[in-house]
């Protein structure tokens, strides 16, 4: 363990911490930054409660040391900004029961139709098998999932809060 | 642990229902009778706070209403059910309606959320609330219009009469509303017509939704305290008895942030040979609690095992003389010396986590001689007292307050997690927040004891079936945590946790039925047993449901056939207002409607099968009559059980929140498939032992098989919706495995071993 400055960018802002260079990132989210939407679970990476994009592709930040971030993208739920239509979809499908593990499962699904435009049952089950829900809202997760991947015929970027409009230039994500 | 002698009754007193002008808007509130007030008008005393509202709602100059929730929203969206009871009866605009989660102020009355009771027990009282509120806003509307209130309707939050409107908002602006309703006077108010609802039994959207899809929505651990640390508890060999002999923290000083460390000393005897670390970050916690090393003198249940507590409840279901009666019908004992045929069999289920995702957690300040506990929690009642006396205050000096549960399923009934969190702050002198890790929270849990239930059924000579007797062995939570729950039993020799054996007093009608209710008391002294999702009726079932296929396939008739005959609705299993109206005629409907849904007696693949069960929980006051059946696919050669589909028929009576009732039902079949397929622990050493997600394996996507679920429509009273669900699922899967490959399974979870080894 050492203690050394580790900068990175997060939701888009350049932030600076000097926490042990062991600490999960998590924890440096949570209560040093004080984004509360991402979570502890499991503390093992086995639950996906704590999902966030790590240079776009999703981690388990429970277990992600700070250590490997320095220059690094992180996104967390709060990143989206309530503009994504993951968001919206869940909305419609009243996915959330108590809804503790669904920031980490709309940053999981977020990450898979950033780069599968329409992916099948099987492939959203793949992606998908790592988050756990305790209160079983599977079914609906999937359907939410495929109503979104069904209305676009492109991948559905990431919100990203340096770009000045969604639909400009796409350099960091593959089209498929 | 201390036993809570808590007595108060669930069921709210005698009170009046006050209506008035308060400010610039318009409060409504039941109130017990006061006879120190009892001239006052409803005005006065709301106005002066002369009243203690156990249930209360308003409406502001701008027509905004708040209705205050007392239960604890924890998947269930619970607020939104129960607001929408208010709303319609009143008349509201659902678009002006907001809810508020409420603290442990008394004035909320008596705070418990389960037993899947919210809807059931909120639906009446709420109902003639919303119902008084309108009766008054017309009143007021037609003075202010000069008409007649019997010309007047309530409709999207305004008062219309003929060409005439005005908004409720415009009524509490120039109207002094002042009324009271005496209890008598409300309970002459009955629901609406069901063919004029506007919002129950209307598709809506829950309120606690969008928050929890933007990372907004608030949980205990999510809360932030001026000037607070971190801690997390160490967690002692065995529940009961541990004793702290020496604590090292040598290692622990060497980690960043790391503050010391507190040996606690209980008064309420929950936690024996606690020790709490602090650090000023919760990883700092964590590090230096990993860091040191405490010796401690165990408790005697130290070496307890699974196999010990299975083979204390063989014995125990085996012994005529233990338990008490349960049920007591005809005389089994002189069906069995006379019958002419008999079977019997044994079922057990093991230890099953709770495994709610937010591990159980609480920050504790005290400020100004008060005890504040912030906390997401389903039994305030229970466990406030446990608290004050812990930290050495009188019940008012601790204020619990609510937030988000990241997972309820019956963990949170028991608060006992407050407890290191406020020894801990207290000692200190500073606010805590106490956060368990998964492993700790594992361990920490209040399990769903291990089972075992016995059952013998006996024919005549005519090979009818004459009786079953059956007995039941586990840890009952009522009798640690709340015995003055706990009703004597029907011979009067023992009380008895009926939440750990209700499902076994069913309605089939039998001319002699036992059932004896044991408590094991190796697993009562090892842990803390807990009341889980579906709690007793959630694993008796297992062994009743299973057992009546037993029976049926034993005298050759079909088990949907059989189960219809023994559902007569004579005797106790008749009609009973409100809660079981129709009696068993409503279970053996939502049979006859399974039997046809899901292709009852179709051919199927080979090694493939179809198994039914039926259920009426939570409990016989409470029923909500379900039907499940299970398709499954069994893998003779490796014994693996793959279930395609679930099929359910759910009577709940009037459905509330449609969409919210679907998704309760959904995510509690998916539980019952969890819990028959995929979860279960043992004891080992006195301590659970699969504390995560590496040996203790959930249900998750890939296991979700197709489901179709529907739901008997009717204007009934509602019961209940967040466990019931569950009830039927594991058997159904146990007699599908019978009906593709012949194998009886007896134990949960069902392993492909023993599948395998059945066949």
């Amino acid at each position: 363990m050492g203690t050394t400055m580790i900068t990175f960018t997060l939701n888009g802002n350049k932030m600076s911490t000097d926490a042990p260079t062991d600490t999960p990132l998590l924890w440096v989210i949570r209560d040093e930054f004080g984004l509360k939407g991402t979570k502890f679970g499991c503390g093992i990476a086995m639950c996906g409660a704590c999902t966030v994009h790590f240079n776009g592709s999703p981690v388990r930040s429970c277990s992600l040391p700070i250590s490997a971030l320095d220059g690094s993208e992180i996104r967390t739920i709060e990143g989206l900004e309530n503009k994504h239509p993951l968001q919206k979809a869940w909305v419609e499908h009243q996915v959330p029961q108590c809804g503790y593990c669904q920031s980490g499962q709309i940053m999981q699904a977020s990450a898979l139709l950033a780069t599968n435009a329409n992916p099948s049952d099987t492939e959203i089950v793949e992606y998908m098998n790592g988050n756990l829900c305790r209160c079983m809202s599977y079914k609906r997760i999937k359907e939410a999932i495929k109503q979104v991947s069904s209305a676009s015929a492109s991948v559905v970027e990431i919100y990203d809060p340096k770009r000045e409009s969604i639909l400009e230039s796409n350099n960091e994500q593959e089209v498929v | 642990m201390t036993r809570l002698n808590k007595t108060e009754k669930i069921e709210q007193s005698r009170r009046n229902f006050l209506i008035g002008t308060v400010g610039t808007g318009l409060v409504m509130a039941f109130a017990p009778v006061m006879t120190a007030y009892s001239s006052e008008s409803a005005a006065t005393a709301l106005n002066k706070k002369h009243f203690n509202p156990t249930v209360w709602f308003e409406i502001d100059q701008t027509g905004s209403i708040l209705v205050n929730i007392s239960r604890a929203e924890m998947g269930q969206h619970v607020g939104t059910a129960i607001a929408r009871i208010v709303a319609d009866e009143l008349g509201a605009d659902w678009d002006k309606v907001s809810i508020k989660h409420v603290d442990t102020d008394p004035k909320w009355g008596y705070m418990v959320t389960g037993g899947s009771w919210s809807v059931w027990q909120s639906y009446l009282p709420m109902s003639q609330a919303g119902a008084a509120g309108r009766t008054v806003l017309i009143e007021a509307a037609a003075k202010l219009l000069k008409v007649q209130t019997s010309d007047c309707k309530a409709q999207n939050s305004h008062v219309i009469c003929g060409d005439k409107s005005i908004s409720f908002a415009d009524i509490i602006s120039q109207g002094n509303i002042d009324r009271t309703f005496s209890a008598e006077e409300l309970a002459l108010f009955t629901p609406k017509d069901p063919q004029t609802r506007r919002l129950v039994s209307k598709p809506s959207n829950a309120l606690d939704i969008p928050a929890k899809t933007t990372g907004t929505a608030k949980y205990g651990i999510d809360v932030e305290i001026e000037g607070m640390v971190y801690a997390r508890p160490l967690v002692p060999p065995t529940r009961y008895g541990s004793k702290v002999l020496k604590v090292n923290d040598s290692k622990a000083t060497k980690v960043k942030g790391y503050l010391g460390y507190e040996i606690l000393q209980d008064p309420s005897n929950i936690l024996q040979g606690w020790v709490s670390v602090l650090a000023d970050t919760y990883y700092g916690a964590i590090r230096a609690a990993d860091a040191i090393k405490v010796e401690y003198q165990a408790g005697e249940t130290t070496h307890v095992s699974e196999q010990d507590l299975i083979k204390e409840g063989e014995k125990l279901v085996a012994d005529k003389t233990s338990g008490g009666r349960f049920v007591d019908h005809g005389d089994i004992d002189k069906a069995a010396a006379e019958a002419k045929k008999s079977i019997d069999s044994t079922y057990r289920t093991s230890s099953v986590l709770h495994f709610a995702l937010e591990p159980v957690n609480a920050a504790v300040e005290f400020k100004d001689g008060i005890c504040h506990v912030h906390t997401g929690n389903q039994w305030q009642s229970l466990f406030l007292p446990v608290v004050a006396k812990s930290v050495g205050l009188t019940d008012d000096k601790v204020i619990i307050h609510q937030y988000y549960l990241g997972g309820g399923f019956g963990r949170r009934l028991a608060g006992d997690y407050m407890i290191p969190a406020a020894l801990t702050a207290k000692a200190i002198g500073k606010p805590v927040k106490l956060v368990f890790t998964r492993e700790d929270d594992s361990r920490f849990d209040c399990i769903r004891s291990p089972s075992v239930q016995h059952f013998a059924a006996y024919w005549d000579g005519d090979n009818a079936l004459q009786g079953i007797d059956h007995a039941a062995a586990a840890g009952w939570p009522t009798l640690t945590m709340a015995p003055g729950f706990m009703p004597d039993s029907v011979d009067k020799k023992t009380k008895v946790d009926t939440f750990s054996i209700s499902g076994a007093d069913h309605w089939y009608s039998l001319n002699n039925h036992r059932v004896r209710a044991i408590n094991n008391t190796l697993a009562q002294k090892t842990f803390v047993p807990g009341w889980l999702r579906a709690v007793g009726p959630g694993w008796i079932a297992w062994g009743v449901e299973s057992f009546m296929d037993e029976v049926a396939h034993a005298q050759n008739t079909d088990p949907v056939d059989f189960r219809l005959k023994l559902l007569d609705a004579k005797g106790k299993n008749s009609s009973k207002a409100p809660e079981a109206v129709g009696g068993a005629k409503r279970l053996a409907h939502v049979l006859k409607e399974i039997k046809v849904k899901s292709g009852w007696g179709k051919t199927l693949p080979k090694n493939e099968g179809l198994g039914i069960a039926i259920a009426a929980g939570q409990e016989r006051n409470m029923p909500t009559w379900s039907a499940c059946v299970a398709h499954v696919r069994v893998a003779p050669e490796t014994g693996e059980v793959k279930v395609l589909k679930l099929t359910s028929v759910m009577d709940c009576g009037t459905v509330v929140h449609p969409d919210g009732a679907l998704a309760q039902t959904e995510g509690a079949m998916l539980w019952g498939l969890s819990l028959a397929l995929h979860e279960g622990t043992a004891i080992k050493d006195g301590q659970v032992a699969d504390t995560n997600l590496n040996s203790y394996t959930p249900l998750r996507m890939a296991d979700v098989p197709e489901l179709d679920i529907s739901f008997v429509e009717n204007t009934e009273i509602p019961t209940g919706l967040g466990e019931p669900g569950l009830i039927a699922v594991a058997p159904a899967i146990g007699n599908a495995i019978f009906n593709a490959v012949g194998a009886r399974v007896r134990d949960l979870p069902i392993t492909p071993k023993a599948v395998k080894a059945l066949i």
